[in-house]
């Protein structure tokens, strides 16, 4: 994906993410209709330099960036960012042991 | 026979009462109300996904929303969610199809924009935007150069001097680089011209394009990304080139360098596809083939 200067790269790179985001059903979101649809329209046209086209190009590619730039950056939270502390019933699992439990609550507890 | 004569009514009633639960309007808003701002609330504990399927629909006055399951989307406000153009809605409607199992809201950029447009929650006006966003000019980050080291001070130039030509080429203005600690001196024409431009923008433009300038911490950047000159990724390169130069040099840090470099990016890029989606308008003018 080194250089996306052709429309046909940048749309099969936006319905790549799209199919990565939804899943199998991805047809079916209005996202896919809706690109579709705006490659479509803006292939045909009169002039040799299109100045549309080449607005709607750069602003497919802004659309393209922030979908895989949203999926790396979610990857990497995931990876490398803190999924928190354990609960205390996961923390006493941990040896083996599990919490007491008490009739009626604890004192301070309603 | 009277007591099954009452459980028929109280059955009658309720299919009514359910009936009716779906053309009485008032009642319904407030418990929609009420429970997005329960939504928002909590914004530290995790929600949970709680809809099935995304749509949006239009409303009156042309404006679209959008629909989780069959409830409408509010902002964290109260207000209803409009916005102005079916591009924008299907950008907000993907996002939140995105979500699995739990919400979460710094994954939704545009979401957020929106909101704050629609919010509008410090209550500012145009002015107060564009002031804040020229304040950024005098502290920019492309007019900001250093002495040393060499390799760096180069870099900046070859990079960082072209952007500079065409702005002053495009709008006509002087600004200069300066390397000393107060930054450069930008004349009140070019101030002047910079303003007049921004007020240009309708306020949902505008507040995507000041929260460009508040992520890339440059005023010319912006502007090249929003005129097309620059791509997203090549902006965020620029804005981050002194880091950029260090990773050369010293290596690159996975969780650290690149995370922030994607997160910028997704930033940025949500928020020039909002302001070129806010200002738009598109009209079909079909030329007739002529054989």
């Amino acid at each position: 994906m080194a250089s996306l200067n052709s429309p046909l790269r940048v749309c099969r790179s936006i319905l790549r993410e799209l199919r990565a985001l939804k899943g199998p059903e991805y047809k079916q979101t209005m996202a896919y209709n809706y690109v579709l649809e705006q490659f479509r329209k803006n292939q045909v046209t009169g002039e040799r330099y299109c100045r549309a086209q080449q607005e709607a190009l750069h602003s497919s590619l802004t659309y393209l960036c922030l979908l895989s730039s949203t999926r790396q950056h979610m990857a990497l939270h995931n990876l490398y960012h803190g999924k928190g502390e354990r609960s205390t019933e996961e923390a006493a699992g941990l040896v083996g042991l599990r919490l007491p439990t008490q009739p009626g609550g604890k004192g301070w507890e309603k | 026979m009277l007591r099954s004569l009452v459980a028929l009514h109280c059955r009658i009633g309720q299919t009514v009462l359910s009936h009716q639960r779906h053309h009485v309007q008032p009642h319904q808003n407030l418990i929609h109300h009420l429970h997005n701002a329960r939504c928002y609330g909590m914004a530290t504990t995790e929600r949970r996904k709680f809809y099935e399927d995304v749509s949006i629909s239009q409303g009156e006055g042309g404006m679209y929303e959008i629909n989780l399951d069959r409830r409408k989307l509010k902002t964290p406000g109260g207000k209803l969610f409009t916005v102005p153009n079916e591009a924008l809605a299907i950008a907000v409607a993907t996002e939140w199809d995105a979500q699995k199992d739990t919400l979460k809201f710094y994954t939704m950029h545009m979401s957020t924009l929106c909101n704050t447009a629609l919010d509008n929650p410090t209550q500012r006006d145009k002015e107060q935007m564009i002031a804040s966003a020229l304040k950024y000019l005098e502290t920019d980050t492309i007019c900001y150069r250093v002495d040393e080291p060499p390799a760096l001070v180069e870099l900046q130039n070859n990079e960082w001097d072209p952007v500079l030509e065409w702005i002053e080429k495009r709008y006509n203005v002087v600004i200069g680089s300066s390397s000393n600690i107060l930054g450069p001196e930008i004349p009140e024409e070019t101030k002047e011209t910079f303003r007049q431009h921004l007020n240009s923008y309708n306020f949902w433009a505008l507040t995507g394009l000041e929260y460009v300038i508040t992520q890339l911490k440059s005023v010319i950047l912006s502007f090249g990304m929003v005129d097309r000159y620059l791509t997203v990724e090549q902006a965020v390169l620029l804005s981050r080139l002194e880091e950029e130069y260090q990773i050369q040099r010293w290596g690159n840090v996975e969780w650290a360098h690149d995370y922030d470099m994607y997160e910028l990016r997704a930033r940025t890029a949500a928020g020039a596809l909002f302001v070129q989606l806010a200002s738009e308008s598109s009209t079909v003018k079909r030329k007739i083939l002529q054989d």
